[in-house]
């Protein structure tokens, strides 16, 4: 009798604290489980009684890495709850900062915490002498991020400046104009990160799982932080009705909760956004998936990271357009008007990781009575597993190395936000 | 021999160890040159037990944590909490006003059983600290200030006095005369008044100056009319773990 048992603690590479384990006797598969370790922070407790000028700033603090997509989603949920309506130029800034926050992420992803996977290092550390180039660029991306998001919020990780109805502060004009002619150099970049991406592509294990794809739809836009909830098995649902959607339950290896809709999981983020969208990419990131040999519906989770390039290429592109815009109607000092009123509201966005949700009800004063908050990455880790379960038994002829590593891949490849799915 | 560094989290948003290398290319070659990162999960897999200068990111919320923070410390020569999770508890210690098991009850239901919590804490509260990285998240600057002082040993120099002073060095119009509320006056400073100057208020990320009692600036509050009650609400939502009392007179 031959017995495999593959346990990776604390798996790298990814945000928070999740484990794999796998068993197979005789090479037929016992369990294989992912397991989500990470510590509970009672978030929607903690925003219990908090007024709504310190909401977002609490629930900011759900996650680093997203920290604009949960200000958004919270100011926007606020901001449903009181009927307050954004004025074009507060949501063309909001959008703006949003892409701040894809750019970031993605590069982050895909040329930090995946690339060392196909190029055979243990982290971007040695790359700096290998693919020096690559990884001077990748750096490069990444603080024109964070730059873009510091003129808009004050700073990237837990944005300062946006609040409910609109901006504490408007951003320098200069600094907008300066910013723009780097976004319109770093396009330049894009065609090298989309070169690189498709270099390595060909690596990338062929394994297909259909399943049912989740995402935000909007009738004008490849929508960040717009339109309703749309399922590729048909159908779209209001914000207000998430809950058919996410069904959320909890299981006894994982601190996060689990969701599940209809069939036996569902996928959300970049991927999902993908297949139920690609049509209303903007020109460069149509050309780019073209590029990249990519073509909606994909069913192999691997392809994640190739849909986060190209929505890069997207996000980057929207980037320049907004500014355009903003630049040729000017900024304009306006007020803030905010009544508070007893009520639920409920905001929904495309965090780079999938739709994620934050439903509060408010008394008469703006204090929170009780709050709910559904994590992207809460939503695929029963994908992941379904995922596991599918995958394992295909490659259990392979060295355990292999095996280890491919499992491994899968879970990086869903750039999971695993502390946040705690929350 | 370069000193070599690990980078720890616990209970967090990992938002403080992202920022930390959000440096221009030169500062990260530099850095990199200048240590051996040995252990930081976020980003690299090989990891090694062995290691001079440990950041630690994040408050202890469970158990389990309290044993291996008391590894790295044993491990550690120099052990430095990064970011308000992990010099105050920060908003982490916001739960602590709630009995765990109506927590657990609240958020899991049925399921509670499955996990344990304990109130939240700083890293102070279960190992000696050697020195702080303030702010949630920490700036940049900040971070690369500290880096260098402890590279050449000496130790950083961060401020002692309240946001206030900086956020009247840059020219703002006071949160208070604005009618809003600001934890600024009993607030450390050191991030130049960041969200003041920003068009919002301070809520206090950096922690207490060392004797919010006696400070000067103390008196920004009996100007307004209004007392640390008064603020308290705000002030909770970084500084619950430190005693309130402090600057209760
Ligand atoms: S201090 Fe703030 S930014 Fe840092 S880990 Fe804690 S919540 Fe996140
Ligand atoms: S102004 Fe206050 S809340 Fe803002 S960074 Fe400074 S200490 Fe933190």
């Amino acid at each position: 009798m031959s017995e495999l048992k593959i346990k990776v603690n604390q798996l790298t590479r990814v945000e928070g604290h999740g484990n794999i384990h796998l068993e197979a006797t005789d090479g037929k598969l016992d369990r294989v489980l992912w397991e989500v370790t990470e510590s509970p922070r009672f978030f929607e407790w903690m925003l219990k009684g908090r007024n709504y000028d310190d909401v977002s700033t609490i629930s900011s603090r759900i996650c680093g890495i997203c920290s604009i997509s949960h200000t958004t989603a919270s100011l926007q949920a606020t901001e449903s709850a009181f009927g307050v309506k954004l004025t074009e130029q507060a949501w063309l800034l909001r959008k703006l900062l949003y892409n701040a926050e894809m750019l970031e992420s993605h590069v982050l992803h895909v040329l930090f915490l995946i690339a060392p996977d196909f190029l055979g290092a243990d982290s971007v550390i040695p790359l700096v002498a290998t693919h020096g180039d690559i990884i001077v660029m990748a750096v490069r991306l990444k603080k024109l991020a964070y730059n873009l998001a510091d003129i808009l919020a004050g700073r990237k990780t837990h944005p300062i400046t946006p609040i409910v109805g609109g901006w504490s502060k408007l951003p320098d004009i200069d600094e907008l104009k300066a910013i723009r002619e780097r976004l319109e150099k770093a396009m330049e970049d894009m065609d090298t990160m989309v070169a690189v991406v498709k270099s390595v592509a060909p690596m990338i294990p062929d394994f297909q799982r259909p399943t049912e794809y989740i995402a935000l739809k909007d009738s004008k836009e490849y929508s960040f932080i717009t339109g309703k909830i749309a399922s590729s098995d048909g159908g779209t649902f209001p914000l207000e009705d998430y809950k058919q959607i996410t069904n959320e339950f909890c299981v006894p290896h994982s601190s996060a909760k689990f969701a599940k809709h209809k069939r036996d999981s569902y996928m959300v983020g970049a991927l999902s956004r993908f297949n139920l969208n690609s049509e209303q990419l903007l020109p460069k990131a149509k050309k780019a998936a073209k590029e990249l040999g990519i073509k909606a519906p994909i069913h192999n989770p691997f392809f994640i990271s190739v849909a986060q390039t190209v929505e890069t290429v997207h996000a980057m592109e929207d980037a320049i357009n907004i500014i355009d815009k903003l630049l040729a109607r000017g900024l304009h000092e306006e007020e803030v008007k905010v009544k508070p009123r007893a009520g639920r509201g409920v905001g929904i966005v495309e965090a780079p990781r999938g739709i994620l949700i934050h439903d509060y009800t408010y008394d008469e004063s703006g204090n929170i009575v009780s709050a709910n908050c559904i994590i992207p990455t809460g939503q695929n880790h029963l994908s992941i597993q379904k995922d596991f379960d599918a995958l394992a038994p295909t490659i259990l002829d392979k060295p355990e190395d292999e095996i280890r590593h491919t499992l491994e891949m899968l879970v990086r490849a869903y750039d999971p936000c695993i502390s946040c799915s705690v929350h | 021999m370069r000193p070599k560094v690990a980078f720890f989290d616990f209970t967090s948003c990992e938002g403080c160890q992202l920022d930390a290398l959000n440096l221009e290319v030169g500062e990260l070659l530099g850095l990199l040159g200048a240590v051996d990162i040995v252990n930081f999960r976020e980003i690299k897999t090989d990891r090694s037990d062995d290691y001079d200068i440990a950041f630690i990111e994040g408050s202890i919320t469970k158990e389990s944590e309290i044993p291996r923070i008391q590894a790295i410390r044993n491990q550690a020569k120099v052990l430095v909490a990064l970011g308000a999770c992990a010099c105050t508890g920060g908003i982490n210690c916001m739960k602590n006003a709630y009995p765990m098991e109506d927590l657990l009850k609240g958020v899991y239901g049925e399921c509670a059983e499955y996990y344990n919590t304990i109130p939240a804490r700083p890293i102070s509260a279960v190992v000696p600290v050697d020195a702080y990285i303030r702010g949630c998240p920490p700036t940049t600057a900040e971070f690369v200030k500290v880096v260098k002082s402890l590279l050449l040993s000496k130790r950083p120099d961060i401020p002692n006095y309240p946001v206030c002073t900086e956020c009247r060095m840059a020219g703002n119009v006071c949160v208070f005369q604005r009618g809003g509320t600001c934890i600024g006056p009993v607030t450390r400073g050191g991030c130049e008044a960041l969200c003041v100057s920003a068009g919002r208020f301070c809520w206090g990320c950096r922690g207490l100056v060392d004797d919010p009692n006696t400070n000067s600036e103390k008196d920004i509050l009996a100007r307004y009319g209004l007392t640390i009650d008064q603020i308290l609400e705000r002030f909770k939502i970084y500084n619950s773990y430190s005693e309130v009392s402090k600057c209760q007179s």
